[in-house]
């Protein structure tokens, strides 16, 4: 379904991404983590065409959309989420989603329909007319996540959906992403709690320092040498063992 | 909702009988009401719902006022057919001006700056060139008959300005339910976000100022077929964008009776002033008053109530 080969992007004269390559295949969950400062967030950005990369593919569902600009990525079906939550604060929550709904519709009553559908699948039913400013943070994140979800994707690109909640949202928000693959969507995620990756993904990438250091299902990246040094320091992977 | 509705009617009702009744000088005040309402509503499309505050809307009123009074004095044309001709012009005008700034990626006050030269630029060339006659302004030959557009009794010129109002409410109303004007308040209200759920935020910045700048130069028609006379600083000067930003801001940016709200409050403010001016000996050199009340106003509604007027009425008069 999405195909990244060698993709670069720097800012100045810091590498963020350095030709990184990734394939999500039609149906997965697929996580990407690595530490702070990795290049997560401007990997997903590029892939949504908010970057342009320097170098390399990006190809999603055969078709080249490398350089595209956001809207037609969207339009294609691969739409990102913000880390750092981006509602539209002055406007109701069923107004939020209605802008992503009318991507694929016209008219206003099945716009209506589907953001209140969208808004039902991550349990936000009950808010549809809070304004986006009067939301809490788990509601800001569900928020960016049944926006996305309105505008009839078939990739989503989840940015840190779980970061600042406590454990019982996450526990909540791991069961709407569960829901949402069952209904058709594959899923890219970038993520920090690594309890929600584990339990969510078939596959993993972890990104450091711009590049990609391994790829597995979580099992074998948690045993990965590399990783934890990524993580911890370098040593560190030889001294847990010991 | 079935109270709003009786109340609009009502409001319609009063506003067709009212000249049949009122004084001539109410019908002035009630013109005036009305074509500040329009033209503040063009402001309104692009200002309010999209979020791209303008300082220099005036380029497309006075594009809109030279146009067909060009039209008519220079090239014979009829006052009717020049109309669309210059909604045309504001429409193009409006057209280009957006190309150009939002292709610059000019946003916030870079955009508010850049209309604003903009109508200073066109002022100045309007006050050069000959074909618009320069600085001495062009006079409009007075012929009071309907099919020129003049009318002999103002009353006509009034009922002109409640549908031209009634239309630019109208244009609002259909924002508030339809797919471009929920892709404009998304553009207004977090351009990032728009863009990742699809929104071409170029393209729907570029149609809301089209769509503005034609009924902004309708404005501009009406009111040189209303005075029979423009010149520069009438046309293009920096008070008829104020004007347009100032009843849409005290109304309430971005709702559908806002421009009218703050066209009523502003008219009426001025009124009074006026009045009190001339009863009151001690203010008679503080002129004009109006001007002091409208700065102290802005403050407080700026300060106090930053959704307008319209905000007194409705919990929630943003729509998407």
């Amino acid at each position: 379904m999405l195909e990244v080969s060698g993709v670069s992007k720097s800012f100045g004269g810091l590498k963020a991404v350095d030709s990184a390559s990734l394939d999500v295949r039609s149906g997965e969950i697929v996580a990407l983590i690595g530490p702070n400062g990795a290049g997560k967030t401007t990997l997903f950005a590029t892939l949504a065409g908010f970057h342009k990369p320097d170098a390399g593919r990006i190809v999603f569902a055969g078709r080249d959309v490398t350089g595209e600009p956001p809207h037609r990525i969207c339009a294609a079906g691969m739409v990102r989420t913000f880390q750092i939550t981006q509602p539209f604060a002055r406007i109701s929550v069923r107004e939020n989603l209605m802008v992503g709904a009318y991507l694929r519709v016209q008219d206003r009553g099945e716009s209506r329909r589907r953001a209140e559908a969208a808004a039902a699948q991550v349990g936000m039913a009950g808010q549809l007319d809070r304004l986006g400013a009067d939301l809490t943070v788990a509601g800001r994140k569900r928020l960016e996540l049944a926006r996305a979800l309105a505008t009839g994707p078939r990739l989503l690109l989840l940015d840190e959906v779980m970061a600042g909640l406590n454990p019982i949202e996450i526990g909540e928000i791991v069961e709407v992403v569960r829901a949402i693959r069952a209904s058709g969507i594959t899923i890219l995620l970038t993520e920090h709690v690594m309890q929600a990756v584990m339990s969510l993904a078939d596959r993993v990438y972890v990104l450091n320092q711009g590049r990609m250091i391994a790829e597995g299902t979580p099992a074998e990246i948690a045993g990965n040498p590399a990783v934890v040094e990524a993580y911890l320091g370098h040593g560190a992977a030889g001294a847990l063992r010991a | 909702m079935r109270r709003q509705g009786l109340l609009l009617a009502l409001a319609l009702a009063a506003a067709i009988v009212l000249p049949l009744v009122a004084p001539g000088y109410l019908v002035e005040v009630g013109v005036l009401v009305f074509f500040l309402a329009f033209i503040g509503q063009s402001w309104n499309i692009s200002g309010g719902f999209a979020g791209q505050t303008s300082f220099g809307h005036a380029v497309f009123f006075g594009t809109g006022a030279y146009t067909s009074t060009i039209l008519q004095i220079t090239f014979g044309w009829n006052a009717w057919l020049a109309w669309p001709a210059a909604v045309v012009a504001g429409a193009i005008v409006g057209w280009i001006i957006a190309i150009l700034s939002f292709r610059a990626g000019l946003r916030g006050s870079y955009f508010a700056l850049i209309t604003l030269a903009f109508a200073e630029a066109f002022r100045i060339l309007a006050n050069s060139v000959s074909f618009t006659h320069a600085g001495l302004g062009m006079l409009i030959k007075a012929d009071p008959r309907p099919a020129n557009f003049q009318f002999r009794d103002p009353i006509w010129f009034y009922y002109l300005a409640l549908a031209l109002c009634i239309v630019s409410l109208l244009i609002a109303w259909q924002l508030t339910r339809d797919r471009f004007g929920a892709r404009l308040v998304g553009v207004r209200e977090n351009e990032d976000a728009a863009r990742a759920l699809g929104i071409d935020v170029f393209a729907e910045k570029v149609k809301a100022l089209t769509l503005s700048g034609a009924i902004a130069a309708a404005g501009g028609t009406f009111y040189a077929q209303k005075y029979l006379y423009i010149d520069p600083n009438i046309a293009f000067g920096v008070d008829k964008s104020i004007e347009m930003l100032l009843v849409t801001m005290v109304g309430g940016a971005g709702t559908i009776f806002g421009p009218l709200l703050g066209a009523l409050t502003l008219t009426g403010v001025n009124e009074a002033t006026r009045a009190l001016a001339s009863i009151v000996p001690a203010l008679k050199n503080v002129q004009p008053l109006s001007l002091i009340v409208y700065g102290v106003m802005l403050i407080l509604i700026v300060g106090r109530l930053p959704d307008g007027l319209a905000r007194l009425f409705h919990r929630v008069q943003r729509h998407a």
